[in-house]
């Protein structure tokens, strides 16, 4: 059988080959898959005591179930029969009693039920959200946002019915059949066998059904994260729909992969159209059974006809719980394909971890080293840094410069971490960046990003996203140094102006200047300035400047930039072209150079 | 109609297939006879073969009716999202939108299916049930339907009671898919900022939320159906208590009080239902609440009816003093009035946030301007149909948004039907198609959301060649090579004025480079219009202009001596 859902590898793009998850595994479509059930059970080991007591109320609600009818029975044959008024209200007054105790049982069963179930769906987004943080870059590099949005919410969703519901029902109904089964045996062997043969049939319909919907089901679960990254990405990209007029053809797009998950939804649940009836034949034949051969048999004599009656009592009542099982069992298999992607992601090991003996790093005095590193995002990818060499003392404020994609922006990828070097090493103060702790390496380290990307949430807020503990003050502080004190002001809430989706109520350049302060604030001992002021007017930068110098005087400083006004305080600046640094030294020697850098300058300054 | 015929077929053969056992053992059995019993029994199984067709059909039916409808829903809220004006997306978040789209819609289809037509079956069932036991004894009658109205009130007002709180937990539902969302498009800034930790307690705190929401919600919902129950096992209760006394008095027989019970009995599932489906409802509506807000949204910018279209020939953009506000908020743009003759090229300068994007942003009309009016070609863009006016300007938005596919179909986005030779020297004009061709794949190669794994200026290369690529009439560049290099930058001046001949074109830059030999400079402060003219002349007029100008060429100016022959201030 094969898996063709989502292709695996770098595919990308929800309406492409998005789903990297499914790496089309081994696995074979069965009725379960223990390992996604033995991961989820441990979710609910915690709740052990929950279950049990909920155990107990089910076997409580089943016992006196069972009574109320006989009740009922005792209450018709002996009391009303007899016109025993006393008694008649007597066990009037039981019968109700019975049936406030089944409604406690059952108030009780479901409360810590739900409870449990809901519990563990909050630990599971918890873990999840959990093992997020730890997988690298990489991995968020080539997935949907939107596709790990819908891992999180909606396939952790259908687990509940599973875990929490579903075993209760399945023990308690594993329990009625043993018991129908023990009673049909001792009445009737011969009958009772004769019964038992569609049984065998029983789960080979069930085998076949299971084998399909496992992968139909699964289908559902990608088609759906489809779906969800379809719209999610086209929330992101309105603003270009609509400047392009492309509404009609993002329409188009969206409503195929929508209606992908509709037949993919339809094809399933038909499954399960074709599988319910299945069962209820078979249970019909068992009676057919009993009464063809039960029925020649009471006419040869060899079976009562009150032996009968009762058997085919309990041939009905044998497949109910059967039929309960089977009704389940679409659940289950949505469960189980929700578990899946839940467990896969789960299991997804990040690329770049701590060593297990990793050096906390404290007290960066700030010297980078570059030793022959060499660099690809991907295996399947060119390679984008070719053997660099560089060092950078500390305190010194070093300019990195060069036509666009040379690789300027991976080095300061590399300096803190975000991926692994394929040769060579990245040292701070001597020390490889493969031997720290990553947080604390991240700790000494700010980084102003080429892509200006805030959060929702005050102004002030993101300010102070690096060390939520600052005060105003420090914060106003960040943001006076980052010169955006006054556009902050201007606005009528000030600091506490709410920054909505996309931060689309600042411009470009004032997102800028908050992310400036944003890295300001967390007092950095190595600071990297990517393309930090990009968006920002010259009069502002050379402000931005003035302030930095002071406090950067004892810091290292990376300054990516293109425009060459943004790097003339710079101790060294590096010419970085084809993933090499191919010029490196102060602004005079490299102009008397007449190199690349020399060029990029005169094409600055000409007129 | 369909469905309900196979309902009403299956319901016949449930109710038969008792009766055919019964009659068998009554009249198959003890006779000897055979050749009966194998009759009941192949009828038997006959029906049963018959009731799975039309189980199945019916389940298929009812899937196909309720997955259309979530079908429906989606792309109608799709196509509303799409179709929202910026001020919409300046305000909604994209966490709740996806959960409004995926989670509430599916609440709404649950109900759609196979519900509709139980309700009405269960309607129906209850209806019968009590006209016969009114009919067979009206006292005891009454007595029995008694308990159903009380049954649906309480279904009902249960429904009402939990619906705020099921509105709530939506809502929760909403702010996590956000909080998820959130952090994984700044998954960058997370990890530069060690931040994890902070990121999983933020989250936990609103995992909490939700799950103390739904604890109660379990709380609430565990006392239903239970309750309901009670309340119908109560009744027969009593019904058996005051019957059994008639009995008892010769008021009735023993066998109408037994027929009595199982009447009470049936008339249970479908009121257990109606329970059960009631507060669904509710909860239901509470989703199509939020559904349909959405959908009932409507955009700020539309067409005027009967809206012409525009056909821009010469491409004049005019200004009559035009104001802008965002929202409620003090204006942003004020008084701007400036024609921009066909074929010229307009710069746009200004220190950060003084306007520039929110001038450009009124010509496609993303926003309408509060006061003034814009022209092009001497008509108001108010007055003409938005599609045509959008799709002959070609726009690269200060922040480069590409989706995840292929470098070819997002150079494509504006024109799909684009031949690869068009493609190719769109690319080429935006000097992007050396890097392309390095690239494992080319044109095919999957740029990852949102362009994630191409550099800064590799992306706004690709945002340039895209608005090329439509050739449009009037091109608008905002802030569009501030990622690349000047030399690159260059070459796309060069090849943008070949390209542009005939047409008007937008540019804001900060490097005075890439705007010096602009036809017109509008510099911009604080939403006013400072200085107007070219470079030359605004040396002399302006002295914010002369300001930038000599911060650039500090560097310059500074080393000119030393530098080599060549650069010329
Ligand atoms: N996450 C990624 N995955 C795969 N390839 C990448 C990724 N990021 C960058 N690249 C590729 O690596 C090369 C170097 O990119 P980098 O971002 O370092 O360039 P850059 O010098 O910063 O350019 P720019 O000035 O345009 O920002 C480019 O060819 C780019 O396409
Ligand atoms: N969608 C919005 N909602 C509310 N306020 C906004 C919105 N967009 C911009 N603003 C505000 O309007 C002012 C002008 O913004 P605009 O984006 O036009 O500036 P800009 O000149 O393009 O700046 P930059 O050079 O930084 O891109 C700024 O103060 C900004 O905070
Ligand atoms: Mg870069
Ligand atoms: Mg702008």
């Amino acid at each position: 059988m094969s898996f063709g859902i989502g292709v695996s590898g770098a595919g990308m793009g929800p309406r492409g080959a998005m789903e990297s998850f499914a790496e089309g595994n081994g696995q074979r479509g069965q009725v379960y898959n223990p390992r996604v059930v033995r991961r989820m059970l441990v979710y609910l080991r915690p709740y052990t005591k929950m279950m049990a007591l909920a155990f107990v109320a089910m076997l409580a609600d089943s016992a006196l179930t069972l009574l109320a009818p006989y009740l009922l029975k005792v209450t018709v044959d002996t009391y009303i029969a007899q016109g025993d008024q006393a008694g008649l209200v007597h066990i009037s007054l039981w019968t109700a009693g019975t049936f406030s105790g089944i409604y406690l049982a059952n108030r009780t069963q479901q409360y810590l039920l739900s409870l449990v179930g809901q519990r563990m769906l909050a630990n599971i987004r918890r873990d999840l959200f959990y093992h997020l943080q730890e997988l690298s870059l990489r991995y968020h590099d080539t997935h949907i946002v939107g596709v790990t949005v819908s891992r999180v919410m909606n396939d952790v969703a259908t687990i509940n019915d599973l875990l929490s519901q579903g075993i209760i029902t399945l023990l308690g109904d594993v329990f009625v059949l043993a018991g129908i089964i023990v009673v049909m045996l001792t009445m009737n062997l011969q009958l009772a066998l004769l019964t038992f043969t569609v049984l065998p049939l029983m789960l080979l319909v069930t085998l076949w059904f299971s084998r399909r919907a496992r992968v139909a089901f699964r289908e559902t679960r990608t088609s759906v994260a489809k779906v969800v990254g379809g719209l999610a990405e086209d929330i992101a990209g309105v603003r270009v729909i609509q400047a392009f007029g492309q509404e009609d053809t993002s329409q188009e797009n969206f409503s195929a992969v929508n209606a992908v998950n509709r037949q993919a939804n339809i094809s399933a649940m038909s499954l399960s159209f074709i599988f319910l009836p299945a069962i209820e034949f078979l249970g019909i034949l068992a009676t057919a059974i009993v009464l063809w051969f039960g029925g020649r048999a009471v006419g040869t004599g060899t079976v009562t006809l009150g032996v009968l009656v009762a058997f085919l009592a309990y041939v009905t009542r044998f497949f109910n719980p059967v039929q309960e099982l089977s009704r389940m069992f679409t659940t289950l298999q949505t469960a189980m394909a929700g578990g899946e992607q839940v467990v896969k992601l789960l299991d997804t090991v990040p690329d770049v971890l701590d060593q297990p003996e990793a050096i906390e790093l404290t007290d960066v005095v700030g010297g980078v080293k570059f030793e022959h590193v060499s660099f690809r995002y991907r295996p399947e990818l060119p390679e984008v840094l070719h053997d660099v060499c560089l060092e950078i003392q500390p305190g010194q404020t070093v300019a990195l410069v060069g036509p666009t994609g040379a690789g300027k922006t991976s080095l300061g990828n590399l300096i803190a971490r975000f991926y692994d070097v394929t040769a060579g090493a990245v040292l701070i103060d001597g020390i490889d960046v493969r031997t720290v702790k990553q947080r604390q390496l991240h700790r000494q380290i700010g980084l102003v990003p080429q892509d200006a990307f805030l959060f929702s949430g005050t102004i002030a807020d993101n300010i102070r996203f690096g060390c939520p503990a600052a005060t105003a003050e420090a914060v106003e502080r960040a943001a006076k140094l980052a010169n955006a004190h006054e556009f902050i002001t201007a606005k009528p809430e000030g600091y506490e102006t709410r920054i909505q989706e996309g931060a689309s109520n600042l411009s470009v350049g004032q997102r800028q200047l908050v992310c400036i302060a944003r890295a300001i604030l967390t007092d950095p001992r190595i600071l990297i300035l990517d393309e930090a002021t990009s968006n920002v007017d010259s009069l502002t930068e050379s402000l931005i400047q003035d302030a930095l110098r002071k406090l950067l005087q004892a810091r290292t400083a990376v300054v990516i930039a293109h425009r060459l006004s943004t790097i003339r305080n710079a101790d060294l600046i590096c010419v970085v072209q084809d993933g090499q640094i191919v010029e490196q030294g102060k602004h005079q020697a490299l102009l008397a150079r007449a190199g690349v850098y020399a060029a990029l300058y005169q094409r600055q300054f000409a007129e | 109609m369909g469905v309900y015929i196979t309902l009403v077929l299956i319901d016949l053969i449930t109710i038969i297939n008792p009766q055919l056992i019964r009659w068998t053992i009554d009249q198959g059995i003890g006779t000897g006879d055979d050749s009966l019993l194998t009759l009941a029994v192949g009828g038997l199984l006959a029906l049963i073969l018959i009731k799975g067709v039309l189980t199945y059909y019916q389940g298929l039916w009812t899937e196909v009716a309720s997955q259309s409808v979530a079908y429906d829903l989606r792309n109608a809220l799709q196509r509303k999202i799409t179709e929202l004006s910026f001020s919409f997306h300046d305000q909604a978040e994209a966490g709740d939108l996806l959960s409004r789209a995926i989670q509430d819609v599916e609440r709404v289809r649950f109900l759609t299916g196979r519900a509709i037509f139980r309700i009405i079956e269960s309607v129906f069932l209850m209806i019968i049930t009590a006209g016969v036991m009114i009919w067979m004894n009206p006292q005891l009658g009454l007595l029995a339907v008694l308990s159903m109205p009380l049954l649906i009130m309480r279904s009902i007002h249960f429904g009402r009671i939990f619906r705020p709180l099921s509105l709530q937990i939506q809502k929760q539902l909403a702010v996590l898919t956000t909080r998820v969302e959130q952090n994984l498009r700044g998954v960058r800034v997370v990890k530069t900022f060690a931040q994890e930790e902070a990121e999983i307690e933020r989250f936990a705190r609103e995992n909490r939320k939700w799950y103390e929401l739904s604890a109660l919600s379990a709380k609430m919902q565990s006392n239903h159906m239970p309750l309901l129950n009670l309340i119908a096992n109560l009744s027969s209760v009593v019904i058996l208590l005051y019957g059994g006394t008639l009995v008892i008095n010769q008021a009735l027989t023993l066998g109408e009080l037994v027929a009595f019970t199982t009447y009470v009995a049936q008339i249970v599932t479908p009121v257990r239902y109606l329970g059960m489906v009631l507060p669904a409802i509710t909860i239901a509506g509470a989703s199509a609440e939020r559904v349909f807000e959405i959908l009932d949204t409507a955009p700020l910018v539309t067409d005027e009816p009967d809206a012409p279209d525009l056909v821009v020939e010469r491409g004049e953009v005019v200004f009559e003093n035009v104001a802008f506000a965002y929202g409620r908020q003090a204006g942003v743009l004020k008084d701007i009035s400036f024609v921009a003759k066909p074929r010229q090229v307009i710069a746009l300068l200004g220190a950060t946030g003084s306007g520039k994007t929110s001038v450009v942003n009124l010509i496609p009309r993303f926003y309408d301007p509060t006061a003034g009016r814009i022209t092009i070609d001497g008509r108001d863009i108010h007055t003409v149909s938005l599609n045509s006016l959008r799709s002959q300007i070609g726009m690269v938005l200060q922040e480069t948004t590409l989706f995840a596919a292929s470098i070819r179909e997002n150079l494509a986005f504006g024109r799909p039907q684009a031949t690869q030779l068009e493609i190719e020297t769109a690319a080429k004009d935006a000097q992007a198609h050396e890097f392309i061709m390095q690239l494992p794949d080319g044109y095919d190669t999957e740029v990852g959301e949102r362009g994630r794994t191409l550099s800064g200026g590799q992306k706004q290369r690709l945002a340039i060649a895209r608005a090329l690529l439509t050739d449009p009439r009037i091109l608008i560049l905002d802030d569009a090579t501030s990622s690349v290099d000047s030399e690159t930058e260059h070459l796309i001046q060069v090849a943008l004025e070949r390209v542009m001949q005939g047409r008007t074109t937008f540019v804001i830059a900060h490097r005075l480079s890439t705007v010096h030999s602009a036809d017109l400079i509008l510099v911009l402060d604080k939403g006013r219009i400072a200085a107007r003219g070219r470079h030359a002349e605004l040396l002399q007029s302006s002295t914010l202009y002369a300001g930038i100008y000599h911060q650039q060429l500090k560097l310059g100016s500074a080393r000119l001596e030393t530098a080599k022959s060549g650069v010329t201030l």
